[in-house]
């Protein structure tokens, strides 16, 4: 493989771009499924019908018709180390599902890295565009353009009643997953999120930590998706997720005015006291990390701390990761090695920004 | 027994690993496997939405006490025991060979089991042709209470049109 750039940089290029809402909302993704009629879902596919699959949607690829996207380099999976494959998951560039056990599995990544397509993951096709702050519905129209792209090159598994036709039942009929990731360290304080997340859930969107699925939500970063994928348009989809993502923004934004006005001194206290953690720390876990960089986070944006940028802490979110740690390590590390490494990237990071 | 990694946990988790006949064991804590991520087997996910899933599939059949009858997919060969057991499907014709069992399920996870969304360009010609002929009938059927007969004798031509193109 000749382009590491990918594993480089913690930051992708598109979370350095300006976007509306960044002081809550980091970034808004869309992931489309699809699958292609002639071929069993990679699931039950043999290895020459997988193959045959992989080889169909990269042909697309190198039929130029993404071209107007820039340039877009296609990776087999099967050429990527282990942990060049966790770095791809910790940059939310590949499911850690594609990472583990795909087989022809491939990844078309775009320019600055705000489209990354998935070949044989639990579908054929995944689509996913990210975009920085709250953009969801640019998000969505730029990821259905890409998909019209690929549905003038390879026949898709498409039903009249049913849809676009997933693996997962979960996923069928428009097949898309719309999200968005929030910081909400003001409604955490407060002692309010919970009955916001449960209100959420209860209104078709689920939630989850920052790695998806299973993910524990550590650094009050939390996802908010759709839940439903059949029986309502995508425009509805996104409508629905967008006027509740709306809700949250404000009521996050109400709780840290609230918290400004009511608990100056300890608030700043908090908030000081994680930023001296962070740049004198020698030894730190991640959940303790992403712990005290929310904190500095919050501090930044209620004005309270101005040694630090937005783009320092969103870099610190991946490379603070294990992936990464050990990626730009060169070597496995053991636990306590990590934590010790970890302390140091944050460091340098923070007495680079003073 | 401590975690090996952190030296602070107990440890949770226990691996043997014997390769070429050299054996080497792991015990480690939860948060430390967590880390270690893929590394590990069988710890990258715990429960997942296929779990819970998979327990939707087989209600009908639990709460009937009735076996249901060993569907095969004559595509991909995936059997309907799979499936429930898996929570996922083999291929699309899947959806055709599963169906009658299909419409509750789907009612459950989406409330309902009708796409109502975008329509691919060309696999989906005959869709956009359908939906066309609902939405001309709606506008019919509000021209003829409005007894603007004329208006709704056109939309009608342009019906038999459609219908004509799909041939149904």
């Amino acid at each position: 493989m000749a382009n590491h750039t990918f594993s480089e940089q913690a930051l992708s290029p598109w979370m350095r771009k300006p976007g509306p809402d960044t002081d809550v909302v980091l970034s808004s993704r869309i992931r489309i499924a699809r699958n292609l009629r002639s071929f069993p879902f990679p699931l039950m596919a043999t290895p020459e019908q997988a193959e045959g699959a992989l080889e169909q949607l990269l042909g697309v690829a190198e039929s130029g018709r993404l071209s107007g996207l820039g340039e877009m380099p296609a990776y087999r999976l099967s050429e990527m180390t282990e942990l060049e494959k966790l770095v791809l998951v910790e940059k939310h560039l590949i499911s850690p599902a594609l990472a583990g056990q795909s087989r022809s599995g491939a990844l078309i990544l775009g320019p600055d890295e705000n489209i990354s397509i998935m070949i044989n993951e639990e579908d054929h096709l995944r689509i996913q565009c990210l975009y920085p702050g709250f953009q969801i519905r640019e998000a969505w129209e730029f990821a259905s353009k890409i998909d019209d792209i690929f549905e003038e090159g390879v026949d898709y598994a498409f039903d009249e009643k049913y849809g676009y036709l997933t693996s997962c039942p979960t996923n069928v009929g428009t097949g898309i997953r719309a999200s968005v990731m929030m910081h909400l360290p003001a409604l955490a304080l407060t002692g309010q999120i919970n009955r916001i997340l449960t209100a959420v859930t209860q209104v078709g969107l689920a939630v989850r930590g920052l790695y998806g699925e299973g993910s524990e939500a550590t650094g009050n970063l939390f996802q908010v998706s759709n839940q439903l994928t059949l029986g309502l348009s995508e425009s509805e989809i996104i409508d629905n997720l967008y006027s509740v993502a709306r809700q949250i923004i404000a009521h996050e934004k109400a709780a840290r005015e609230r918290l400004l006005a009511e608990s100056r001194p300890r608030v700043e206290d908090r908030i000081l006291r994680s930023y001296g953690i962070l740049k004198y720390a020698n030894i730190i876990d991640s959940k303790e990390a992403s712990q005290r960089l929310s904190d500095v986070r919050l501090g930044l944006h209620l004005g309270l701390l101005t040694d630090v940028s937005q783009e320092t802490l969103n870099e610190l979110l991946v490379s603070t990761q294990p992936g990464f740690l050990q990626q730009h390590h060169g070597e496995a590390l053991s636990a306590e090695q990590r934590d010790m490494t970890r302390a140091r990237t944050i460091r340098s990071r923070l007495a680079n920004e003073a | 027994m401590q975690c090996q990694e952190c030296g602070k946990r107990q440890a949770t988790l226990h691996f043997t690993k014997i390769i070429n006949g050299e054996k080497t064991e792991l015990h480690i804590c939860e948060s430390c496997a967590r880390e270690r991520g893929e590394l590990i087997p069988g710890t990258a996910s715990g429960f997942s939405i296929h779990n819970l899933l998979s327990g939707l599939l087989d209600f009908d059949a639990a709460a009937n006490g009735v076996k249901p009858p060993q569907l095969r997919c004559e595509n991909c060969g995936m059997t309907y025991s799979q499936f429930s057991k898996l929570g996922k499907f083999g291929c699309s014709q899947c959806y055709k060979h599963f169906a009658d069992r299909l419409e509750p399920l789907l009612k459950r996870v989406h409330g309902n089991t009708v796409h109502v969304g975008k329509i691919p360009k060309r696999a989906g010609g005959r869709v956009k042709t359908k939906r066309e002929i609902d939405r001309l009938k709606k506008e019919m059927q509000g021209k003829i209470e409005r007894e603007d007969f004329e208006t709704a004798a056109r939309l009608r031509d342009q019906i038999r049109e459609l219908e004509r193109e799909i041939g149904s």
